[in-house]
């Protein structure tokens, strides 16, 4: 049986590398008189839709896909989830 | 010497370092299309300035995966020169053929000048037509060109002599007055631990025809040639 997956990926700067537009958001919530807004830290969020045999599966896969491709290790960090969104029969494929 | 200019889609340079190495120093040059699986005949790859697959998602990032990449990456291998400019030089730390990354400018804005740029070392073949500590004027165009790297691997660049060019001020102080976009310990460019591959942020093709102001660029080129002149004949006379 396959099942498709549904992984929601947030890639981050790590914490070291300097944000300068998470600087310059933050000074604009500041003009906005939001003085209690601090550390703001712009990353990309990424939706994409994956086939596998389990979510064990599917998990393995995408932490290869974040590390060749998605995040630049160097420089970021990432998380996801992975949310079922249909058990597909092999015999209906 | 053979010069192939590695043609992603989105690079914009390409035909400014043909000019150079073709029409200003006789070079034999070729045009390599991203798609293309053999190099074999080429001395010297350059990746040039540009955009790169619209830099979606990181600058250099799917760059890193074309065909020709892992031709790249073997004909560094085999000790064989290697020059990424601007966006090149992004597309080479993604590839992993050199340390570190580029990130987004300190003050966001694209920076379009012309830069002092202080030479560190000459012993290598690609700054062996400069002297040590000279200041050139050279342009930078980006937008994510601030070199970035965890504590360890700058230390190790420095003790290694990896870096080759620093941004300064006009007198060559290498301080924050003279960085135009954050990079750490001013680094405009580096090379692998081999000093065969190089990149950098500043565009050398863009400083060597006089008629565009300035020709501190073309001597990176020209020392190249000199050095690989020379070592082809030693290796002529080895052979005898």
């Amino acid at each position: 049986m396959i099942h498709k997956y549904q992984a929601r990926i947030y890639v981050t700067l790590r914490p070291s590398v300097l944000d300068p537009a998470g600087v310059a958001v933050e000074s604009g919530l500041k003009q906005l008189s939001y003085d209690n807004v601090e550390q703001v830290r712009i990353g990309k969020y990424i939706e994409l839709m994956i086939s596998a045999a389990n979510e064990e599966t599917a998990h393995e896969q995408l932490d290869r896909i974040c590390d060749q491709l998605l995040a630049n290790p160097v420089i970021e960090n990432y998380r996801f989830d992975l949310v079922e969104v249909a058990a597909l029969m092999g015999a209906l494929s | 010497m053979k010069f192939g200019i590695v043609v992603f889609p989105g690079s914009n340079c390409d035909r400014d370092v043909a000019y150079v190495t073709k029409s200003l120093l006789n070079q034999p040059t070729r045009m390599v299309w991203h798609q293309e699986t053999d190099i074999s005949d080429i001395d010297v790859v350059v990746l040039p300035g540009g955009f790169s697959y619209g830099d979606y998602l990181r600058c250099g990032a799917i760059a890193q995966f074309s065909p020709v990449m892992q031709q790249v990456v073997e004909h560094a291998k085999q000790g064989k020169f290697v020059l990424g400019i601007c966006n090149g030089f992004q597309v080479l730390t993604e590839a992993g053929l050199l340390p570190g990354a580029l990130v987004r400018n300190r003050d966001l804005h694209f920076i379009c000048d012309r830069v002092p740029i202080k030479v560190k070392r000459t012993d290598l073949p690609w700054t062996s037509a400069y002297t040590a500590g000279q200041v050139l004027t050279l342009p930078i165009a980006h937008g994510e060109g601030r070199y970035y790297a965890d504590a360890d691997t700058l230390k190790a660049l420095e003790d290694n002599g990896q870096v080759l060019f620093h941004y300064c001020t006009l007198t060559g102080e290498t301080d924050d007055t003279g960085n135009p976009n954050g990079s750490l310990n001013n680094i405009a460019g580096i090379c692998d631990r081999t000093g065969r591959v190089l990149g950098m942020m500043p565009h050398p093709e863009r400083a060597s025809d006089p008629l565009l102001g300035g020709t501190d660029g073309i001597k990176l080129f020209q020392g190249l040639l000199a050095k690989l002149a020379d070592e082809t004949l030693s290796s002529l006379s080895l052979a005898k």
